[in-house]
């Protein structure tokens, strides 16, 4: 006791010493410029709180000596004659109170360091390091601690990064983790990064791996929601209204009953169905007494939707291509009562030519798409999907919406519009199959009639959209809690075709054209005149097109055939057709005048064209080599 | 598709009969809201691949230029043909019986589940019968919540099926809703 009440008043003593000293850096980091007194309040608060064991100065072993002789080298003897006149208790609680202080100080000090120090931690891994990883089964809680740092760094690039380590390295990393973490392949993750920031990116593939929300519709045409809900309460289904936007939607939380098998779903009283189903029809709007096409209608949940939304008048022609898809879809139309419906086995390109063009009011084409919406339905798709698969989806689709816009008849009373839906979240299904259309025929994009979702992309990367794009909408599951899914309602103005008027746009865009426009019995003079267009270019584009890359150059030749054919079925229809009889309604003033001059120009004759193709062809592959 | 011959046509009719005795006139004299036209049309039937439709007129006109064998159902599907020739009314009847059916009987809760899975009605599943019921006579099979579940033929009329022991069947199941779950393929 006595030692500390010596203690204590010398290092009272020394405090006010060293505390007036102090007095205007107390802050911080004034601490390291007097390295003594360091050493010296560090020894002091040793003494009286054991948690510090930091001071280097050992002031354990006779310590009665060594403060003593401190005291004595340093402090003046005036001060210790003052204090000893003190009590002994008042001088203990201020020694405490001040060491306390200091010790506090010093904590905050210590923390700033050691945050300092972090924040520079966080370093790409080497290569030693990731080769050691790739060894080992992948530790996903380092993964997804890596995830967020990268997040964090790509946040605040400038003040964060790494020396000498490009944003590129950074992205290239966070892209092998997600790979991994969530069980993607390259493709997806990158074309997601393409799409979304990091931080988004991150929730949306959190919001993909939770389970899909279970979600009904009432059926109209037998019951209404609020007596379903109440019978599905009675059965012990928890369930809530599916939002403002619909009248018919209701959410499933959990049930106690299987709610795929109650008698009230056998009974064609609601349709288990996604939430991001329900859209397109809304988008479609259809009205009494209307003529609709589905052109992809299995399982059938949409067209039943259109027929109750029709209460059963009107007609509806429910196309389905895969037969193993037909019997669900019968079975679907028939259990939900649904009674104004053909329903039939077609290619939706074929339809235009069985049902007739411009014969119907309104069409939905809910397109066939790679899935990647859908990846908490279907987790294959994370690892399934390459380039490939998006491009030939998109091809398919092109195809079809020139399909559905041709059905159309522009010219209805009540209808004229085309529903083009998705459920898929990537650029090349959506925005460019629409922009597509926009080119191909007379239609304009007008707004859905869904007020909430994001508006499709104008710009993307180097593609650059039509402005009206701004009024297709964008869906996604961590923003909407359903499918990621795109709908875009297209109103056809009038019934002709357009010409591209731009004969330097890629000769893709122009062979697809072909092939496209080949399916379709529409025989305009504005086909031929494209086919002729690309004749006189083909000479010019053949030397650009030698670079070897095959895409190109099968497309070359398929564009090559095509014309062929076209020119030769213009040859004969020519022939057969008398002048001026032309079967689309709209402006036709220019067309006419266009094919009078056209039937005066002398197309070439077989045996020239194919001489010609021939050449080329040597000419192609002496380039190659 | 093509409209029925005589024999068909009876057949059919002869089956309908069962369940809905004079209203069927009803069934077949309906104005039809169905198709884009503003006057209502009459219903039709079709025998399309052995199997036999219901549908408004401009419905069938309309579906007469899709090929035969790209079509593959029009309007209502009410029965098919078996393989041996004979007709038998489908489920998918349903709503169009139970719109006309002169006879009905309700179920149980309890015994609604095993109605659903293709058994026959047993008397002590049985709420309420119409009167008048003889026996085959075709039913249609109602829940306590005047959901249509399906159809079947009396086995016994009303006063018998009242004296009948409680495990007696009294309804022999023709079609049912869980059909459309068990059997999807069949129908």
């Amino acid at each position: 006791m006595a030692k500390k009440q010596q203690k204590g008043g010398q290092r009272e003593e020394k405090k006010k010493y060293n505390l007036s000293s102090k007095g205007p850096e107390d802050d911080l980091l004034g601490v390291v410029s007097d390295t003594e007194e360091v050493d010296e309040d560090e020894s002091q608060a040793s003494d009286i709180e054991d948690d510090q064991s930091e001071s280097e100065v050992s002031s354990d072993g006779d310590p009665f000596a060594d403060d003593f002789l401190r005291d004595g080298d340093e402090e003046g003897r005036d001060d210790s004659g003052l204090e000893s006149d003190e009590s002994d208790l008042e001088a203990k609680s201020r020694a405490i109170d001040e060491a306390k202080a200091i010790a506090l100080v010093e904590a905050e000090e210590e923390l700033k360091l050691n945050i300092k120090e972090e924040s520079d931690e966080f370093r790409l891994p080497t290569k030693e390091e990731l080769e050691n990883e790739a060894k080992q089964p992948p530790n996903l809680q380092s993964l997804q601690r890596r995830i967020k740092e990268i997040s964090r760094v790509l946040s605040n690039f400038k003040s964060l990064r790494q020396e000498n380590t490009s944003r590129k390295e950074y992205l290239e990393q966070l892209k092998a983790d997600l790979c991994s973490y969530y069980g993607y392949n390259e493709f997806l993750i990158g074309s997601f990064m393409e799409i979304f920031p990091v931080v988004e990116l991150v929730e949306l593939l959190e919001a993909l791996e939770k389970n899909r929300p279970e979600t009904l519709r009432a059926n109209t045409l037998k019951t209404r929601r609020r007596d379903l809900a109440a019978v599905l309460l009675n059965r012990g289904v928890n369930l809530d209204a599916i939002g403002k936007w619909s009248k018919v939607g209701l959410v499933v939380y959990d049930s106690q009953v299987p709610i795929g098998a109650t008698p009230e779903i056998m009974a064609g009283h609601y349709m288990r169905q996604g939430a991001s189903s329900f859209l397109p029809v809304m988008a479609l709007a259809p009205q009494e007494k209307e003529r609709i096409v589905d052109m992809a209608a299995a399982p059938g949940g949409k067209t039943t939707y259109i027929a109750a939304l029709m209460k059963n008048t009107g007609i509806i022609y429910a196309n389905e291509f895969k037969e193993k898809r037909l019997k669900s879809l019968t079975a679907n139309i028939h259990r939900m009562g649904v009674t104004n419906t053909v329903v039939c086995n077609y290619d939706g390109k074929e339809l235009p030519r069985i049902l007739g063009s411009k014969s119907v009011d309104r069409v939905l084409l809910d397109a066939p798409c790679s899935g990647t919406g859908i990846i908490w339905n279907e987790p294959s798709v994370k690892t399934s999907k390459a380039i490939e698969d998006i491009r030939n989806c998109a091809f398919l689709q092109k195809q079809l919406i020139l399909a559905a816009i041709d059905l159309v008849d522009a010219n209805s009373k009540s209808g004229g519009f085309i529903v083009y839906s998705t459920c898929s979240m990537m650029v090349e299904e959506n925005e460019a199959v629409i922009d597509y259309a926009l080119k191909k025929r007379d239609v304009q994009v007008v707004p859905c009639g869904l007020d909430f979702g994001r508006p499709g992309f104008i710009r993307f990367r180097e593609h650059r959209f039509h402005v009206s794009l701004e009024k297709t909408r964008r869906f996604y599951p961590h923003v909407n809690n359903m499918d990621g899914f795109f709908v875009a309602k297209l109103k056809k103005r009038s019934n002709s075709k357009l010409v591209t008027t731009e004969p330097s746009k890629a000769s893709e865009e122009a062979g697809e054209g072909m092939d496209v426009e080949n399916d379709l019995n529409e025989k305009t003079i504005k086909v031929s005149k494209m086919a002729m267009k690309q004749q006189n270019n083909e000479a010019s584009k053949s030397s650009t097109l030698s670079d070897g890359k095959v895409t190109i150059q099968k497309k070359f030749v398929n564009v090559k055939q095509h014309k062929f054919k076209s020119v030769q079925k213009n040859i004969r229809k020519r022939n057969s057709r008398p002048a001026g009889s032309n079967q689309s309604n709209g402006k036709e003033y220019d067309k006419r005048s266009l094919g009078n001059a056209k039937k005066k120009r002398k197309f070439p004759s077989r045996e020239e064209i194919s001489q010609a193709r021939e050449e080329k062809r040597k000419a192609l592959k002496k380039q190659k080599v | 598709m093509r409209p029925l011959d005589e024999k068909e046509t009876t057949a059919v009719f002869e089956k309908l009969f069962k369940f809905t005795g004079p209203n069927l006139k009803h069934i077949v004299e309906r104005p039809a809201t169905e198709g884009p036209d503003d006057a209502p049309g009459r219903y039709c039937f079709r025998l399309h691949k052995n199997r036999v439709y219901y549908a408004s007129e401009s419905i069938i006109r309309r579906a007469t230029n899709i090929s035969r064998d790209r079509l593959v159902s029009i309007g209502t599907c009410i029965g098919k043909y078996t393989n041996s020739g004979v007709f038998r009314l489908t489920i998918q009847s349903l709503d169009l019986l139970a719109a006309h059916a002169r006879h009905k009987v309700w179920l149980k809760p309890t015994a609604e589940l095993s109605f659903l899975y293709g058994n026959a009605v047993l008397k002590g599943g049985l709420a309420r019968i119409t009167d008048n019921t003889h026996a085959g006579d075709g039913v249609v099979v109602y829940s306590m919540a005047d959901v249509p579940l399906g159809f079947g033929v009396a086995a016994r009329s009303t006063q018998d099926c009242r004296k009948a022991d409680a495990n007696a069947i009294v309804v022999n199941h023709q079609a049912d809703v869980g059909e459309y779950l068990r059997n999807e393929e069949e129908l």
